[in-house]
């Protein structure tokens, strides 16, 4: 391969007001008048295949009808009953795999209602709307309960707990409370801060004390939780990435993890701060990949090739977010594992792979920088030594959430067997707080 | 193209598609816009005696609308014309003149004494209009005057004032019947004993579109009171349809020549009104809805469906219907249909199901074998509609009839060729024996 001269990696690359656009809405919001109309096409099915597909069993039938009998408060009440973060899941979740996968719209027509288009329609009515409460606590019970991890589980176990009367702290290790939807998302994925905005509203309902910077490692520390609170539910998140396995994946400049680079985007000023690569190679093939590619590309990387060992069937990124990639200009290659990081000077200046099913074929591609996004993974130590079971490196769990360890509930990308999605997540943790409820009621 | 010619009471037009007596038809301007657009007709609207009325200068007109803003039904609180008498006669004579093939007819509306009828209409018959239409029906504003459906709703004065225009006029008199009665019969039969040589209907209905949810004052409003209007657009064509019916069946008023009105908006609206008795059609909501150019649309859809139906001329659809309209207790009992729900088309909603379920006979499943599976169950089935009714596939459920010697598997008798109705029926007491 031809060796560049110095490694380019800037932030800057593009002129100041492009940035704005390009980091914008990647899906504009409806407007009324398509809301209406869209919501028009809605069958209001029976027992309907939607919500059966929805992991949060939001009542999709009924919120749409309310969007169309002009009550959007009504239709946000019906979505966040079932969800309390269904503003961001209306942005985040793989729609065209869950609920517009089934309607039978799409049966019919080709063309499912645009159901995660009008749910943030309605929630995102009654957030700027802002000055009613869409619900009530109840009666407080004296009780307390701690949640460790503010990312989308730990948010909705602390809502639908606050709402049912307990008071809450929840604890976590970032400054910023949201966790995934804070640090983890692309962000034209939640443009206009939408995620702190969405945290704030779950904090309104009351009861929910935060307190950032508490990382949850010691055995010693769950047990103080557990004796300061009447339950305890861990919403850890997967805190620790794969690595390649490959030399100078720690030492080489310009190798980084996706999730930081995310990261880095999100809590920059301005996108404009961030360096990136002329030429970039992201190691992947599921969402953090596409995130991290689609936005290198969005900053002014010129080439970005998107790197996945198996085929496009096996990728975890929906075929709509592969589609998106591929509009966006990022370049996807499969069937190709990493073999070897190049570098020199200390820098790195390609990657080269080899075919995974055919060991003769190699290919090299030039980066200024490469992202690695194979994959998260739960930081199982200490915990499997204090008694928590563990199934797959994640704790073990049963259908309410429960851990082996009484009084301890977990859910979201840290428990085993899920599909890392934020709307089962988002599940996991009312699933919990109802357990949990269930639990105080029956011990007073 | 088959022949849309249409010759209505010695009426000649082009095409049955006439703009009703409205806002539409108001003066000079708006008809031969019409007339360009393809119009075969219009009923000027209604002329009354000077001083001309004063309309309200707010809302005339409200609508009743599906979410995505399409028009349902239509209510207007619109005098008849608030512009002196001489001015519309005399854009009447020289519109006439210029469009010598379009009908033109002149809606009247003045108070009931027989000398405002006879000078009126000794005017009109002056400006070489082709026919006069008594404006019985207007439902508001006019009739707080004693006129308009003050006079449709008693058959004596309709009869009485129908004799006076035909003895003051040479012209065809056509009688515009209001729906706010309750047998539209009766003032039917009245025209016809007055001497009118045809009715039009409907007129408007009486309606209330609302309250503003925010003042919770009724709208329209002028100035915060609103007073009711007369309803029309497609909501309303079913009534028509049966009041039409009703006077084509009728034995005293069989063959008295019909102008529908009432929601025309297609081709296949118009057809529904032609084939249950209508000679013409009137037109207004559409046009206020879309402009005058709908009329192409109509127009072309006839024709189209005539040539596939090998119909040459109108006067083969007017009142092909009729003998198919009769009394409930006529229809054949022991006829049966069941529902049938072709799987291939079905989208699963589960409409039919829970609708049947929930309102009606149970008839339908929701799963079978454990999946989700909408099929009929005959042995509960009436044969009711509400599943077709609903479905939003197009020919997905169908309803089969049941062939003599059939077994219904909801009774298990087997269907009887010999027909049975309720004057026959041995559950009723007053039935005659088969």
């Amino acid at each position: 391969m031809s060796q560049s001269a110095s490694p380019d990696v800037r932030a800057a690359r593009l002129p100041a007001d492009a940035y704005a656009e390009r980091f914008g809405d990647a899906v504009p919001p409806l407007t009324s008048a398509q809301a209406v109309i869209e919501a028009e096409r809605c069958l209001y099915c029976y027992d309907a295949p939607c919500q059966q597909a929805c992991p949060t069993g939001i009542d999709v039938p009924s919120f749409i009808r309310r969007i169309s009998d002009g009550n959007l408060r009504g239709a946000a009440q019906a979505i966040l009953e079932a969800n309390p973060l269904g503003g961001m899941c209306a942005r985040v979740c793989p729609t065209e795999e869950l609920c517009e996968a089934v309607c039978v719209r799409q049966t019919q027509q080709g063309k499912a209602i645009e159901i995660g288009r009008l749910q943030r329609h309605a929630v995102d009515a009654v957030m700027a709307e802002g000055e009613r409460p869409v619900f009530t606590r109840a009666a407080p019970t004296g009780q307390h309960v701690a949640v460790v991890g503010a990312g989308p589980a730990g948010l909705a176990c602390a809502h639908t707990l606050a709402r049912l009367g307990h008071e809450v702290t929840v604890y976590d290790a970032n400054s910023k409370p949201g966790g995934l939807n804070e640090y983890g998302l692309a962000t034209y994925k939640t443009a206009g801060d939408f995620a702190q905005r969405e945290v704030d509203w779950v904090l309104s309902i009351g009861g929910i004390t935060v307190e950032t910077g508490y990382r949850l490692q010691e055995p010693g520390q769950l047990a103080t939780l557990q004796q300061e609170h009447a339950a305890v539910f861990l919403g850890l998140g997967l805190a620790a990435t794969r690595s390649l396995g490959l030399p100078g994946e720690g030492e080489l400049a310009g190798v980084m993890d996706a999730v930081d680079f995310i990261a880095g985007l999100r809590q920059a000023a301005s996108p404009a701060e961030v360096p990136v690569g002329r030429r970039v190679v992201v190691i992947g093939g599921g969402m953090t990949a596409v995130d991290a590619a689609v936005q290198a590309r969005l900053l002014g990387a010129e080439v970005v090739t998107m790197v996945y060992r198996r085929g496009p069937e096996a990728m975890s990124a929906s075929e709509v977010e592969q589609q998106w990639a591929k509009t966006q200009g990022v370049t996807i290659r499969h069937g190709l594992s990493p073999q070897a990081l190049l570098g020199e000077a200390g820098h790195v200046t390609g990657v080269r792979f080899v075919g995974t099913d055919e060991p003769d074929r190699a290919e090299a591609f030039e980066a200024d920088m490469v992202l690695k996004a194979i994959g998260q993974t739960f930081v199982s130590s200490p915990w499997a030594d204090v008694g928590l079971a563990m199934s797959e490196g994640r704790l073990k769990v049963d259908e309410q959430c429960r851990t082996s360890l009484p009084g301890v509930w977990a859910g979201g990308d840290c428990r085993a067997g899920g599909r890392d999605l934020t709307v089962e997540a988002v599940e996991d943790g009312k699933q919990a707080a109802l357990s949990i409820h269930a639990f105080l009621q029956s011990e007073s | 193209m088959a022949d849309l010619r249409s010759n209505f009471v010695g009426i000649k037009s082009p095409n049955p598609f006439w703009l009703a007596s409205a806002p539409p038809t108001d003066k000079a301007y708006n008809v031969v816009r019409a007339f360009e657009a393809g119009w075969g007709g219009v009923v000027w609207k209604t002329l009354g005696e000077d001083p001309p009325v004063v309309n309200v200068s707010g809302p005339r007109y409200s609508t009743l609308l599906t979410p995505d803003r399409r028009v349902m039904g239509f209510n207007n609180i619109e005098l008849i014309t608030d512009r002196p008498l001489a001015v519309n006669l005399a854009e009447i004579r020289q519109v006439k003149r210029d469009w010598p093939d379009r009908a033109l007819v002149v809606s009247i509306m003045v108070p009931c004494n027989e000398e405002s009828w006879r000078t009126i209409l000794k005017q009109v018959e002056d400006t070489g209009a082709d026919g006069v239409e008594l404006n019985f029906g207007c439902p508001h504003g006019m009739s707080e005057r004693g006129m308009g459906s003050a006079v449709g709703q008693v058959p004596e004065y309709i009869e009485m004032v129908t004799a006076w225009a035909k003895a003051h006029t040479r012209l065809p008199v056509i009688v515009k019947l209001t729906p706010n009665i309750t047998d539209v019969r009766q003032p039917a039969q009245a025209a016809k004993r007055g001497g009118a040589d045809a009715v039009s209907l409907i007129n408007t209905i009486n309606s209330v579109m609302g309250v503003d949810p925010r003042t919770l004052t009724m709208v329209p409003s002028t100035g915060g009171m609103g007073s009711h209007g007369g309803y029309c657009g497609p909501a309303v064509r079913p009534i028509a349809l049966n009041m039409v019916a009703e006077i084509a069946r009728s034995p005293e008023t069989a063959g008295l020549p019909i102008s529908g009105i009432g929601g025309v908006g297609s081709w296949r609206d118009a057809l529904d009104f032609m084939a249950l008795g209508s000679g013409t059609v009137q037109v207004c909501t559409a046009a206020m809805v879309h402009g005058f150019k709908i009329v192409q649309e109509m127009a072309s859809g006839l024709s189209n469906y005539m040539d596939e139906m090998g119909f040459t001329s109108i006067d083969q659809i007017v009142g092909r219907a009729v003998p198919t309209v009769t009394d409930w207790r006529y229809l054949n009992l022991r006829h049966v249909s069941k529902a049938v729900i072709d799987a291939d088309k079905c989208i699963s909603c589960g409409r039919c199901h829970v609708v049947c379920e929930d309102t009606s006979h149970q008839a339908i499943t929701a799963m079978k074998d454990g999946v989700r599976h909408f099929e009929v169950k005959e042995e509960e089935c009436v044969g009711c509609n509400l599943c077709v009714s609903v479905c939003p596939v197009e020919s997905c459920i169908t309803m089969r009839d049941l062939a003599p010697g059939e077994i219904d598997a909801r009774t298990g008798e087997a269907v009887l060729a010999e027909p049975l109705n309720w004057t026959q029926h041995p559950n009723n007491p007053m039935a005659t024996p088969a």
